[in-house]
């Protein structure tokens, strides 16, 4: 039965988590904005179009988006949602999780550059770039977690984590969350690294990679972003709040709030930051390593 | 017939697979496919007998060869280590001897065919007698035949400046080598009291002596695997050897240094703990800047090459972990961390010879190594696209191929390590698994960079448009190397029984000790290979038939409304990999000429940048310059007269022997 809730939330929330961080943003900026549900709208659209394909793409254009797709949402069966367990566990996934996310981005820049458009090779050059620097701050979350917990699968990891935790190894555990924090907005490309609605092709990270792609391709690109935010989202809500009511609806409830409350949380960020400058970024995401190195320093003593 | 039988056969077959070439007045077409097809053989009858051995069905044999010189008995016989290590030698021998076959034109180029066909089965028969020796000194002989027959086969095309010029760093640096692993065998000897090999765990190794048995090892066969500050002849000669021979030289010439670190370290009972931490920083460091370097690169080679050096660092990172075991006595750490090492040897071995091979078709039919002027091979080679693209993933250690199964080993082995010692071994872990995952990260980018602009988007040269797929024999020739790199990603525990017959010829006890199926989840991996088969299928499958209903369209690619896209405007190798050669500057120190722009009307300009073998060139290079110009009197004695150079030896040898008599 969870299972079953687990994989439902895991193909049909990821969309709304938009809805609700551009309609925080729409709140900020004193714009009533777009409806909640406005991102299945357009993946729904989107599906239902004819596709038009660049002259310069081979076949590899069309496996790219669904490969990418196809790797977030095997890695989504390896988060544990709340205080439920992963529908697979086992010793070893985590690597396994952050593997899967390397194969997607294998997978949409090798696709950007299939287009021979010099702004996607920007794009994926910017995209490999930030997710190698973001890699390392992942490993050192996870070394934090399996010196903290004593296990080597996620869902063991995480659910090792709780308020008692919390009080005794405090520290870390911070550390540990603002670079997790961190790596989700640059892993997603939020602002401060990224503005997935700016109009200059120049600037883009994701979203100038896709450019190209349109149709049921493009739903898949859009669709896969929204599922990759999720995961990670999981990630960060329960380490940030393990809290358990001992009853299995509330907890699922509990954690479909705390999902929303993070959507609004990125929206608040992204209304109250600027973009940084794209020299910047590799310096806030080594600052990010060496946060989450210190957490992982904290734990050794 | 048993599999040592097969060995010695495959052994002797592939030294003369050369000799139908030497005959002026066989046709030369013959002459390369006999020899073409011996070589092959040998290698299938070594595998054959490689696969007896490690699957149980054949006990090892040791035979005595009766050499009328010193340092005997010479015993050579393949045990489970060896056979671990023939695998992979049979393998890229075999498939690069099909390839280079077709390579080049045999009756165009007759003098080169030639003297490849000889020097290749000499290179492979003293590769199989490098890991059958049970001798040191017999193993010293093999490398140096390995490395003089290396060295014919890497410089086929010595009209060239280059190519000789790397020959003659490499002669070099493996004689260095060799010099290093007398030095340690009789070192080892001193104690043993014999030149045959120790049996595994036999030797205590302790303080002073300890450190000179370490340095000497790695000089000896580290140098020759590549770790980092050792490395400097191998970019270089990769790069001038044909695509064959390199795949030979980085797939299983450089994983015969590897086998000399392993055999060495299994000597030893219990190797102090900082052995182990040595090696993880070692393979961290020839890790991580192996790749930045690659990254830098614009030669499709040498890039390639630069990738050894960085899958070198993560065998090395697999070796540490089994030291730091097998000092503090941890049996999971010793089979994970070795395990991980060993597979990494055979994976790349696998992905390297299947990048090397279809690089050498690109380049082949590109006409240039220079990867800013290749671009758009996809539509002209699918196959060769889509086999280095197979290797490419492979490579950057992502599931579902081979590259993930090793790694994961090495991750389990730091992962566990961090969580149940205390003291140095901790820390030392947590840092070495990020920077696994950095390696794996900058690994991504590299090889998006090389795989997108050489084979994907337009043709930057006319050249190219030319370009024609390879023939099927060097096509066929990457078939059982791809394959082999999806089997192993997707179902490890095939590998697991003979991994684990030749992890217990280096611990033991290994036997009796959980297995590798307890320690790793190698039915889960093949798990997640079907899932992810099923979340990448169903969708595709579901796209293949929309876009078969709904309408479609071609169109130019959008370049923001600029009418005239021409294809040299496609982003460049050099611009995708700029912010990280940028962030690593200080390493890379990339020489460059910048545009000098002035006035209102500047005139033409230009931008040069190019990333050298810094540590040859700003350490080595200008150290030497000053020792030689200290030592430069000493030159007096280098007369250049071969009746000098006898005359030193004769006196040697009355100085050694009147001291002997003292």
């Amino acid at each position: 039965m969870d299972n079953v809730i687990h994989l439902a939330l895991a193909l049909l929330m990821p969309p709304l988590l938009l809805g609700v961080i551009a309609r925080t943003k729409a709140l900020f900026a004193g714009r009533c904005g777009a409806p909640l549900l406005q991102p299945y709208y357009d993946i729904i659209r989107l599906l239902r179009k004819g596709s038009i394909f660049s002259e310069a793409t081979t076949p590899l254009f069309r496996l790219g988006p669904m490969v990418t797709l196809g790797a977030i949402l095997a890695a989504l069966f390896l988060v544990p949602f709340g205080q439920h367990r992963a529908p697979l566990s086992f010793s070893g996934d985590m690597i396994l999780f952050t593997y899967l996310f390397g194969l997607a981005r294998f997978f949409i820049t090798a696709t950007a550059l299939d287009t021979a458009s010099s702004f996607e090779g920007m794009g994926a050059a910017r995209e490999v770039t930030f997710g190698c620097l973001a890699e390392p701050t992942l490993f050192f979350v996870l070394v934090t977690l399996a010196r903290i917990s004593g296990s080597l699968s996620l869902s063991d990891m995480l659910a090792a984590v709780s308020c008692r935790t919390w009080l005794q190894e405090g520290a870390p555990l911070l550390l540990l969350l603002g670079a997790l924090f961190i790596v989700l907005l640059a892993e997603n490309c939020r602002i401060p690294f990224d503005d997935p609605t700016t109009h200059l092709e120049l600037t883009m990270i994701h979203e100038v990679m896709v450019l190209d792609h349109s149709g049921p391709g493009f739903a898949a690109a859009l669709y896969a972003g929204a599922l990759k935010l999720f995961a990670f989202g999981a990630l960060v809500v329960h380490l940030a709040f393990p809290v358990s009511t001992g009853n299995t609806f509330f907890d699922w409830a509990c954690f479909i709030m705390l999902m929303l409350l993070l959507a609004v949380a990125i929206g608040v960020v992204e209304s109250v930051t600027a973009r940084l400058k794209l020299a910047r970024v590799p310096q806030l995401l080594v600052m990010a390593i060496i946060l989450s190195a210190f957490s992982a320093l904290l734990v050794m003593r | 017939m048993n599999s040592s039988g097969l060995l010695n056969a495959s052994l002797v077959i592939g030294a003369l697979s050369g000799l139908p070439l030497l005959f002026r007045a066989l046709c030369i077409i013959t002459a390369s496919r006999v020899s073409m097809i011996m070589l092959c053989g040998a290698a299938l009858a070594a595998f054959a007998g490689a696969a007896g051995i490690l699957g149980g069905f054949s006990a090892p044999d040791v035979y005595i060869l009766s050499l009328q010189i010193p340092f005997g008995p010479f015993e050579f016989g393949a045990d489970r280590l060896s056979s671990w290590f023939i695998i992979p030698i049979s393998v890229v021998c075999a498939c690069s001897s099909l390839y280079g076959w077709r390579y080049r034109n045999a009756a165009e180029h007759p003098a080169a065919a030639r003297r490849l066909g000889v020097f290749l089965g000499l290179l492979y028969s003293s590769m199989l007698m490098t890991v059958m020796a049970r001798n040191t000194i017999l193993l010293v002989l093999a490398y140096e035949l390995m490395a003089v027959s290396a060295y014919f086969s890497m410089t086929t095309d010595d009209a060239d400046d280059s190519v000789r010029d790397a020959g003659t760093l490499y002669l070099i640096t493996a004689h260095i080598a060799v010099l290093a692993q007398f030095a340690l065998f009789s070192l080892l000897a001193a104690g043993t009291g014999s030149f045959l090999m120790p049996a595994p765990g036999t030797l205590a190794p302790a303080g002073g002596a300890a450190t000179v048995l370490l340095i000497l090892a790695l000089i000896g066969f580290g140098g020759k695997a590549g770790i980092m500050p050792l490395h400097v002849w191998l970019p270089s000669a990769h790069a001038a050897a044909p695509s064959h021979v390199s795949a030979i030289m980085s797939g299983v010439l450089l994983k015969l240094g590897v086998y000399g670190l392993v055999r060495t370290l299994s000597f030893f009972s219990q190797p102090p703990l900082w052995w182990g931490v040595l090696f993880l920083l070692i393979g961290a460091v020839s890790g991580v800047a192996g790749v930045v370097f690659a990254l830098g690169q614009h030669d499709m080679k040498r890039l390639l090459a630069y990738h050894s050096i960085e899958n070198i660092g993560i065998i090395m990172m697999g070796i540490g972990v089994y030291c730091i075991g097998a000092a503090t006595v941890s049996m999971p750490l010793m089979v994970l961390g070795l395990a991980g090492a060993l597979l990494h040897v055979l994976n790349h071995a696998l992905f390297k010879g299947l990048l090397f091979l279809s690089a050498g078709a690109a380049i082949h039919a590109a006409g240039t190594r220079e990867i800013d002027r290749m671009g758009g091979l996809a539509r002209r080679m699918p196959a060769t696209s889509f086999m280095f693209g197979l290797g490419a993933v492979a490579i950057c250690g992502l599931p579902p191929l081979n590259g993930f199964v090793s790694e994961l080993f090495i991750y389990l082995g730091l992962f566990r390590g961090l969580q149940s010692a205390t003291g140095i071994i901790p820390p030392a872990m947590a840092i070495a698994a990020p920077l696994l995952a950095l390696i794996g990260g900058l690994a991504v980018a590299c090889f998006v960079k090389v795989y997108g602009v050489v084979f994907l988007g337009y043709p930057r040269s006319a050249e190219e448009h030319a370009a024609q797929e390879a023939p099927a024999a060097m096509r066929f020739a990457m078939v059982p190397l791809a394959c082999a790199c999806v089997v192993i990603g997707v179902a490890p525990a095939l590998v697991s029984i003979p991994l684990q017959a030749a992890l217990s010829a280096v611990i033991p006890g290994a036997a009796a000790a959980p297995g590798l199926a307890d320690l790793a989840p190698l039915t889960w991996v093949s798990g997640a290979a079907l899932l992810l088969a099923v979340c990448v299928g169903l969708p595709f499958l579901w796209y293949r038939r929309r876009l078969a209903a709904a309408p479609l369209g071609s169109a130019p690619t959008w370049g923001c409304g600029y009418l005239a896209p021409a294809p040299r405007m496609q982003y460049t190798a050099s611009s995708f990999a700029a912010t990280l050669t940028d962030l690593f500057a200080p390493l890379l120190r990339p020489r460059r000429v910048l545009p000098r722009i002035s006035g209102l009307f500047p005139r033409r300009s230009s931008f040069r940048e190019h990333v050298p073998e810094t540590v040859l060139e700003d350490l080595y290079l200008p150290l030497l310059e000053r020792i030689y110009r200290r030592v430069a009197p000493l030159r007096k004695l280098q007369s250049g007269l071969l009746q000098h150079y006898m005359l030193y030896i004769f006196i040697t040898l009355l100085v050694l022997l009147a001291w002997g008599r003292l």
